[in-house]
This record gives structure tokens, C-alpha cells and sequence, in this order.
């Protein structure tokens, strides 16, 4: 059984699938007057943040309290102890609260893994985003929108994306996003595409299970989805990209690249946007664009991810084998 | 004083053989030697080794003493059978001085597990910049022939030149740690396959490559030789094998981590894994192996790198980079080299004691195993199989990647000139 | 949320004499025509009702109660379900449950007679989660019930308003609701629990209603 949700990899299609069925689900509570349950009542949920995420921070808390489980948010940032002490001390102070999961924000790589794995804490672990790895609530809630959108809300109760093209746009290299939203829609069906400069794509992409493409407007024509991620203006100057008009130009979303989109096609954007380099404001306020809807999914979609890991005396998602992570060997 | 007789010894893997040792030196070696007044060390099926010679050892006394000391490094260096161990110099202080390189000297002497020749910093604080006192550490006590500011690369190419130029005045050597820095800064693992997946930054073998090219090419026009450290690639072993091929004066060495281990591992996010130059991929593993047996890489040296836990019990990208080798060196090598096939135990002897004695200038390891010669021995039991507990290591620091792995062969007895430091694979 | 209902049907056949049935299709069928022309007398024709069905069977026979009063009084009654799931009070007796819809009619339920209704009423613990998530949703006039059977061992004060059948049983007892929607025929099935058939499983305890897999109550 798996107690942790780390990696989007780690999820088979039965597991997403019924992560998107469960949000659903709680997506109707927040249409109810009283917009709480209370499944959680005496559990508690720790986030741990040692990066500033106030979007991701208050999205879990306002998933936890939903479920009526106690939240202690514990911003680790700032902390005067060196990085690797903090983790594992803090680890150990939060077992000893009693913490039955922990929702954690860290800047390096791996870092959830190595909280799951390493014996310091008993409760479940909750990948919020790690360094540029994977974050893999995001990628369902994203996967969410895209159910709700391209399939229905009513209709999609136990349906994956198969089929559905889906073109994710920007920073590859540095994106925890990308990585998760491969995994993920790979798993659910879906055709992935990543476009990118050649300079913000991985080495060692060929490995992932998509196709990846330099020229954004060979892909929108046929995209069911265009996701398109931030890009931080500081790239510039490690030479990523020659100016940020290039990169607007080249690999951003503007009104006329997106009326070669489908009609059905939508826009989405993890947030926070970058108006005027990755997406025009014409393009981020249009009808098309599911940015708000995602940051409203996002609470459905955590609201599941507790509810399946913490809900009964054990998690209801299945290890799926298919997983390349391995426990450590000892 | 005490002599000690080795019975039924399979000398470099050789017809069984007694060997006599007499005092400091070896007094006879031949078949049926009589046991009057001797100690008597029953080696039937053993392989008698002379000494092994560590060329890339890390000591960290002074400065770090919660990892390593002199006495507990040399203790485990003992204990995996080197008689000889080429102490680095990225201490606190820096050895880049005759008073520090004297310092571990004396402390080596002091020890009396091991021989420790202290290396010597290329640079001031391996900061890169300005040429250390290289001759005064060559004139000092500890005699210093080796310089290197491993962990840091000397990546200016006017100092490295000056550097390789330098030390010809006393036939010394430069042992680069290549590593392109502008191209590996933040580098967390091999850029590869698997980087791409985890999310870590990558430390591209180019960046390793880069530097070799240039190095070997620096040496050739200057008529010196280079030592390059710990090869981690495929592409760097070409590098190598074409230099030699060209008759220039390069030598090269391998860890037995790198001969075994590879970039997959660094999907468990464990520390234990994290290491400079990377774990790399199961064809670089291949090539390195290829290369050793071949004599492109004319020696095996172990990096051994300690760290206290706590640098290990965090997070992959806060952890130290590094992994103890002295006491497992031996069995990794005759598992990856040895059983395979590819090597043969006088193979072993060349690339673990004769070569990297040479290329230090030890004149007093890596000898013969005949009379009249310093009687530096290692005897190893190949037969034994056994799975590696670090509980039971004599180093400080415990931070082996091959905890709970079956490693074959260990080492039973260790003579320092004649005196037992290891029996029955015990500290004596 | 009845995933088990097939393992328990096959290890039933093997550990123990096969469940008989008690009541059939043309049973159940006259015995909610009863209950709808009940509903129609108590509730004044049956004005502002709305039907909520329990997942999953009570949903089913809230539907085909929904068709006979329409029958009845010729107008569409409105017609929904209740997921009681995350209410529940065993919820850590097992792993997370896979969640059932709440559908609530379009008219809401403010100022209505809800009538819930479910299949079997055991413990009386699902019907107290149900009152507990019709309060998040609002405030009903009246809160009703109506089951198909009532098999007694109430521990907690709840009685139904609408009753198909009293059977009474006892705790070594299993009573199966079997509706053509879900099982492919209508049929009420008595059955001997055994210990085999469901090893572990906390439900053996007599308080037991609510983690037994609906339809076996």
C-alpha cells in the first residue's frame, strides 16, 4: 500500500482515476452552503514549507480544514540551522507532535522521498513541490481541468484523457510541473508534447514517454491543451535565452497563436503568470484560459489526495509496480 | 628480531610458495622453507600481494578530525591491505604548506599502521590562484612528489601549465581533479537519463572531459607528466588512450566505485550514493573496467572520502559528497576486474601497488616479492564471502555504499617491513 | 462502494449453506407501491417532497419509489442521493472508501420533507451519518425514512418512518439486497455469516452495520 504520494510516476491509471473520481466529489462540497466535512476530525496535517508557496501553502490548508483535519503550517524557511540538520530535526519534532501527514515544500530534489523513506517520521508524506522534480498535486489538478473541460464534469466519473493531446510549454529543465504532468497524463491516456528551447530541455528526455518539439506553432493546431509554464526572467542571464522578447516571441502564447488552437482547446497555467512573456494579458483573461479554475481544482484535488491517504486506517491508492523508485536498500 | 614464515602463499596468484620474512625484509621465497624460530601464517589458497599503495586518500587531520584521523584512516587503510596511502590536501588548513605536509607526515609515522606520504596543494587554499610553495613541500620531511587541489580542479590553464612545468625540477607530479566548474556548478549527479527524471542538475561528463583534453595537451607541450585523477567516463578514457598513444607522459587512476556502481543507484535520493566525480552510467562502468584491464588507467586508488553521519542523514542536496573505499578496495576490485575475468591477480598487483607506487615515487612500496626486499605484503583470502557491515570499520566514518552488499575476498594479514598491522583480518 | 459484495457472494458459496431468498422481484415491487401510497397519505399528496437515496441500492429504490408517486399523484417528485461515506464513524475501521455522488435536486431542500431511503435498516449508524450530511446541506421541514427491510438491532435511537418488510434476524445473519439495476434481479437474500468469509474484517462485531458492504446488512 502506499502511504506516500511523492512522485506522479508512483500513481497507475486506476489510482488517478479514482484521485479525479474523489475531487469530484469534494468539488460539490464547496457548492454547499456549508462547505465542510468532517472526515479528518482529529487528524493532522503539518505543512512544511522550507520554500515560500503561499499559493500551494493555503490550497492544502484550505483542503485539510475542509476535511476538518487540524493544520499547523511550520515555515522552515529562514531557519538558522544548516539545511540537512533542519530537515531530519524537524522531521522528528513534527513525529513527536503527533503529525499523521506532512505536506512538505522543499527546494532540493527528492527531498519528500528521503523524509518517506528514511524512518524519521511514522506519518504519511506529501509531495508539495521539490526542487525541480516533481509536484505531483498540481499535475492532477491540472489533469482534473482538463477532465472537467474536454470531457464534463458529469460525464467523466471513471474516464481517463486517452487520446487527448496535451502541449506543455516553457522551462522543461527547471519545471517540477512538466515532469509530474508527463508522468501523470502519460498514465491517463494522453498524447504529451513538451516545447521548449533547446537550451530548457533536459538531457535525457528522450527517455520520457512524449514527443518534444522546438516550434510551438507546429503543435497548437492540433492541441487539445496548451499548458503553458512560467518562466523565470533570471534564466536570461544564465544565458537560457537571448532576451525575453526572443523568448516571448518564440515559445509565448499570444491571441494569434491561440486562434489556431482547436475551438474546444484550452490554455492553462500553474501560476503565478508572467504576463507579456509566457502569455499575453489578451490570452490569460480569455474564456479559454482555466488558470482560476485550476487554483479551485486544486482544492478538490487535495481534498481527495488527504481524504485517500489519511480517510481509513490505511491509504486507498495501490503501489503500482510500474514505479522505477525503489525503497532505499537497507 | 621476529621472523614469520607464510606458508602455501599463492604469490600474485601464482604455485603455492612459502615466503620468509626476516626483520624488515624479505629473507626467502621458494617451496618448503623450514619454520625454525619462525611465526608461522598458514596461507594455503591465499594470494600474497605486496603492499597495496593508496595514490588518493583523504586523511581530513587536521581540521576534520570528527571524520578521519591520520590513526583511524590508516587503521582502515590496514585493515583493506595498503601498506602506503597518498594522504589529499584539502584539509583545514590546506596542506599547502611544508609545515602542514610535515604535520601528517609526523602523524603518519606516528601511526604505525601505514606509510602516509602527504600530497601537496597545487594552489593557496586550492583557491586556484597562485602557485603553492611546491618546492618547500618537496624539500620538506615529508618529501612531497604529488600536488593536488582534488575537490577543486586547477581550471586556469596558465596555472596548470605553470604547475606541470613546475615540478619537473623535482621529478613531481600534478593530480588533477578535472572538472570544468562553470559547467557543473550546483551539480548534483551524472547529467544523464536519470538526472533528467529526478530533478537534480547534472554534472555532464564534458565537464570532466574538457578539462583532460586540454590537460593532456598542456602536458605534452610542456614535456611534463599529469596524473588525472579518478576517470569517471567512457569519453575520458579515450582521451587518455589517445594521449598515450602519442607516447606523452600520462597517467590516470580509478575508484573501485566507479568500476562497480552506477547513476541508477541515485534513484533511491540515498546520500550514501553522492559522490564527485558522479556515479555514472553501466557503459562508462564497462569502459573504465575495459581501460583498467588494458593499462590505459594504470591504477586503481580509492578516493576514500569520509564523512561524519550527519552529512549523510539528510536531504540528497544538502549531503557531502563522498564514500569511504580503504577497507572494501579490494574486494570491489577483485569482484569487477578479477572474477570477470578481465584481470589476474599479478594485474591487481600492478595496478594496486607496482603502478601507483611508481607514479608517487614510493621507492619504498611496490616492490617484488623476492629477498632482499621490503617485506610490504598483503594477504588475501579470495575464496571468503562476506557481506559489508561498516559497524565493524575501523575508519571514523561509516559512509560506504556497499552496506548490506556480498562483496567476495578479504584481507587476512597486512605486513608493514615485517611487522604484522593486520591478523586473521583483525587490527594487530 | 459494495466491491466486496462478489468475493463475499463466492466465499459464501464454499464457507457456508448459500443465502435463501426471503422476499422476490413481485415482493419488493408491491411492497413500494405500499410505501408510495403511504407516502401520498401522510405527506398530503406528497407536495414538497424530495426523495434522497442512500448509495448505492437506496438510490435505485428511491428512483422507482420517485416513479409510482408520480404515478400516483401525476406530478414529477424530485429525486437525489445522500453519500454518507465521509460521515461515517467507522472510518478508520478500514481503508479510505471510494466515494458515492450526492446529487441534491435542483430545488434544494430547504424547507422540505426529505425522505431518505436505503435498503436495509441494521444498526441505525448509516442513517445517523445520513441526518449529520443532510445538515451541511441544508434544513429540511422533516426528515423521513423509508427501507426496504428493517432487520432489528438498532443502537441507536432511529426508527423508519416507511418499513417494506420487518425480518427479524439475528446477528450471525446476513440479509442481501439484490436490485436488477445493480444485480441483475430483485430479491432479498437471508444468509448465515461466517467467520471465514470475511477474515479480519471488523464488522464481525454485532456493532457492525455500517462497514458491511451495502446490500449485505
Amino acid at each position: 500500500m502506499k502511504r506516500h504520494l511523492i512522485s506522479a510516476a508512483d500513481l497507475s491509471r486506476d489510482d488517478a482515476v479514482l484521485i479525479l473520481d474523489t475531487a469530484e466529489e469534494m468539488a460539490r462540497v464547496a457548492d454547499r452552503p456549508i462547505k465542510k466535512l468532517p472526515t479528518l476530525r482529529g487528524r493532522t496535517v503539518v505543512n512544511l514549507f522550507f520554500e515560500d508557496s503561499t499559493r500551494t501553502r493555503i490550497s492544502f490548508e484550505a483542503a485539510a480544514k475542509r476535511l476538518s483535519a487540524d493544520v499547523i503550517n511550520f515555515s522552515a524557511k529562514g531557519s538558522s540551522v544548516s539545511k540537512g540538520e533542519s530537515l531530519k530535526d524537524t522531521a522528528l519534532t513534527l513525529e513527536a507532535m503527533g503529525a499523521d501527514a506532512v505536506v512538505i515544500r522543499h527546494g532540493d530534489s527528492g527531498a519528500p522521498h528521503r523524509l518517506a523513506t528514511s524512518g524519521w517520521i511514522g506519518g504519511s508524506v506529501v509531495n508539495a513541490g521539490d526542487g525541480t522534480h516533481e509536484h505531483p498535486t498540481q499535475a492532477l489538478l491540472d489533469a482534473f481541468t482538463m477532465r472537467r473541460r474536454l470531457v464534463g464534469a458529469d460525464a467523466s466519473t471513471g474516464q481517463d484523457l486517452a487520446g487527448r493531446r496535451i502541449t506543455v510549454v516553457g522551462d522543461i529543465l527547471h519545471s517540477r510541473v512538466a515532469r509530474s504532468n508527463v508522468h501523470l497524463l502519460t498514465t491517463l491516456g494522453a498524447d504529451v508534447t513538451l516545447v521548449a528551447p533547446p537550451t530548457l530541455v533536459p538531457i535525457g528526455v528522450e527517455n520520457w514517454p512524449c514527443e518534444v518539439s522546438y516550434d510551438l506553432d507546429s503543435v497548437v493546431g492540433t492541441s487539445d491543451a496548451v499548458m503553458m509554464l512560467r518562466v523565470q526572467r533570471e534564466r536570461m542571464n544564465a544565458a537560457f535565452f537571448p532576451t525575453e522578447r526572443e523568448y516571448a516571441r518564440r515559445y509565448g502564447l499570444d491571441g494569434e497563436r491561440m486562434a489556431k488552437m482547436p475551438e474546444h482547446a484550452i490554455v492553462m497555467h500553474p501560476g503565478p503568470m508572467n504576463r507579456g512573456m509566457e502569455i499575453t494579458a489578451e490570452v490569460a483573461d480569455s474564456p479559454r484560459c482555466t488558470a482560476v479554475e485550476q487554483v479551485t481544482n486544486g482544492v478538490s484535488i487535495r481534498m481527495a489526495v488527504l481524504y485517500l491517504l489519511l480517510g481509513g486506517n490505511e491509504p486507498a491508492l495501490t503501489a503500482t509496480g510500474t514505479s522505477t523508485r525503489t525503497e532505499e536498500s537497507k | 628480531m621476529s621472523k614469520i614464515l607464510i606458508r602455501g602463499a599463492k604469490i600474485l596468484g601464482g604455485e603455492p610458495q612459502d615466503v620468509l620474512i626476516d626483520g624488515e625484509t624479505i629473507a626467502e621465497v621458494g617451496t618448503d622453507l623450514g619454520a625454525e624460530g619462525a611465526r608461522v601464517v598458514e596461507a594455503a589458497g591465499q594470494i600474497l600481494l605486496p603492499g597495496l599503495v593508496d595514490l588518493h586518500t583523504h586523511l581530513r587531520e587536521p581540521g576534520r578530525e570528527d571524520s578521519e584521523t591520520v590513526l583511524t584512516g590508516t587503521k582502515a587503510a590496514a585493515v583493506g591491505g595498503f601498506t602506503a596511502v597518498h594522504a589529499m590536501a584539502n584539509t583545514f588548513p590546506v596542506a599547502d604548506t611544508a609545515g602542514v605536509v610535515e604535520q601528517v607526515w609526523r602523524l603518519g609515522k606516528e601511526s604505525g599502521y601505514c606509510d602516509v606520504q602527504p600530497i601537496g596543494a597545487v594552489t593557496v587554499g586550492l583557491e586556484g590562484r597562485q602557485l603553492a610553495e611546491l618546492g618547500a613541500m618537496h624539500d620538506s620531511a615529508a618529501g612531497v612528489r604529488v600536488f593536488s587541489d582534488d575537490g577543486k580542479c586547477v581550471d586556469d590553464a596558465v596555472i596548470m601549465r605553470r604547475a606541470l612545468e613546475y615540478v619537473k625540477a623535482f621529478d613531481g607530479v600534478v593530480a588533477q581533479h578535472a572538472q570544468e566548474p562553470r559547467l557543473t556548478e550546483g551539480a548534483q549527479m551524472n547529467e544523464g537519463i536519470v538526472s533528467a527524471e529526478l530533478g537534480l542538475s547534472g554534472w555532464p561528463a564534458v565537464a570532466e572531459e574538457s578539462i583532460i583534453a586540454r590537460d593532456v595537451l598542456l602536458a605534452a607541450h610542456v614535456g611534463s607528466r599529469v596524473h588525472i585523477c579518478h576517470l569517471s567516463t567512457a569519453g575520458s578514457v579515450e582521451i587518455v588512450r589517445w594521449a598515450k598513444s602519442k607516447g606523452w607522459n600520462v597517467t590516470a587512476e580509478v575508484t573501485p566505485h566507479h568500476l562497480l556502481l552506477t547513476d541508477e543507484l541515485v534513484r533511491s535520493y540515498n546520500p550514501v550514493y553522492k559522490v564527485n566525480p558522479p556515479l555514472r552510467t553501466e557503459a562508462d562502468v564497462m569502459a573504465l573496467r575495459e581501460a583498467l584491464a588494458d593499462g590505459t588507467i594504470d591504477c586503481v586508488a580509492t578516493d576514500h572520502a569520509p564523512h561524519p553521519h550527519e552529512d549523510k542523514d539528510c536531504e540528497w542536496g544538502a549531503a557531502a559528497m563522498g564514500m569511504v573505499g580503504l577497507e572494501t578496495a579490494l574486494s570491489v576490485v577483485q569482484h569487477t576486474m578479477v572474477d570477470s575475468g578481465l584481470l589476474d591477480w599479478a594485474g591487481v598487483a600492478d595496478r594496486m601497488s607496482f603502478r601507483p607506487a611508481h607514479i608517487g615515487r614510493l621507492t619504498g612500496h611496490g616492490r617484488a616479492i623476492s629477498p632482499g626486499e621490503p617485506a610490504n605484503l598483503t594477504l588475501h583470502d579470495s575464496a571468503y564471502r562476506g557481506v559489508v557491515d561498516p559497524a565493524g570499520f575501523a575508519s571514523r566514518s561509516r559512509n560506504t555504499p556497499y552496506e548490506g552488499r556480498e562483496l567476495p575476498g578479504r584481507v587476512t594479514h597486512t605486513f608493514l617491513r615485517g611487522r604484522a598491522t593486520v591478523v586473521d583480518g583483525k587490527l594487530a | 462502494m459494495d466491491a466486496n459484495s462478489s468475493d463475499v457472494r463466492a466465499s459464501d458459496a464454499r464457507a457456508q449453506r448459500p443465502a435463501r431468498p426471503v422476499l422476490e422481484g413481485p415482493d419488493i415491487a408491491r411492497m413500494l407501491t405500499r410505501i408510495a401510497h403511504e407516502i401520498v397519505e401522510r405527506a398530503k399528496g406528497a407536495d414538497d417532497v424530495v426523495l434522497l437515496g442512500i448509495p448505492t441500492r437506496g438510490v435505485f429504490l428511491a428512483r422507482r419509489l420517485a416513479a409510482k408517486l408520480e404515478e400516483i399523484t401525476g406530478r414529477a417528485i424530485p429525486v437525489g442521493s445522500l453519500d454518507i461515506t465521509m460521515y461515517r464513524d467507522d472510518l478508520r475501521l478500514g481503508p479510505a472508501r471510494t466515494l458515492a455522488r450526492t446529487e441534491i435536486p435542483a430545488d434544494g431542500i430547504e424547507g422540505r420533507v426529505v425522505l431518505l431511503v436505503d435498503d436495509v435498516l441494521f444498526s441505525g449508524r448509516t442513517i445517523r451519518a445520513a441526518l449529520d450530511a443532510l445538515g451541511d446541506i441544508g434544513r429540511p421541514r422533516a426528515v423521513q425514512l423509508a427501507v426496504l427491510v428493517d432487520r432489528g438491532h438498532r443502537e441507536l435511537p432511529i426508527r423508519a418512518d416507511y418499513v417494506g418488510k420487518n425480518l427479524p434476524t439475528s446477528l450471525r445473519e446476513t440479509v442481501k439486497v439484490h436490485l436488477t439495476e445493480e444485480d441483475g434481479r430483485d430479491a432479498v437474500l437471508l444468509g448465515v455469516r461466517s467467520a471465514a468469509s470475511r477474515p479480519g474484517a471488523p464488522d464481525e462485531s454485532p456493532v457492525a452495520e455500517p462497514t458491511t458492504p451495502a446490500g449485505e446488512r
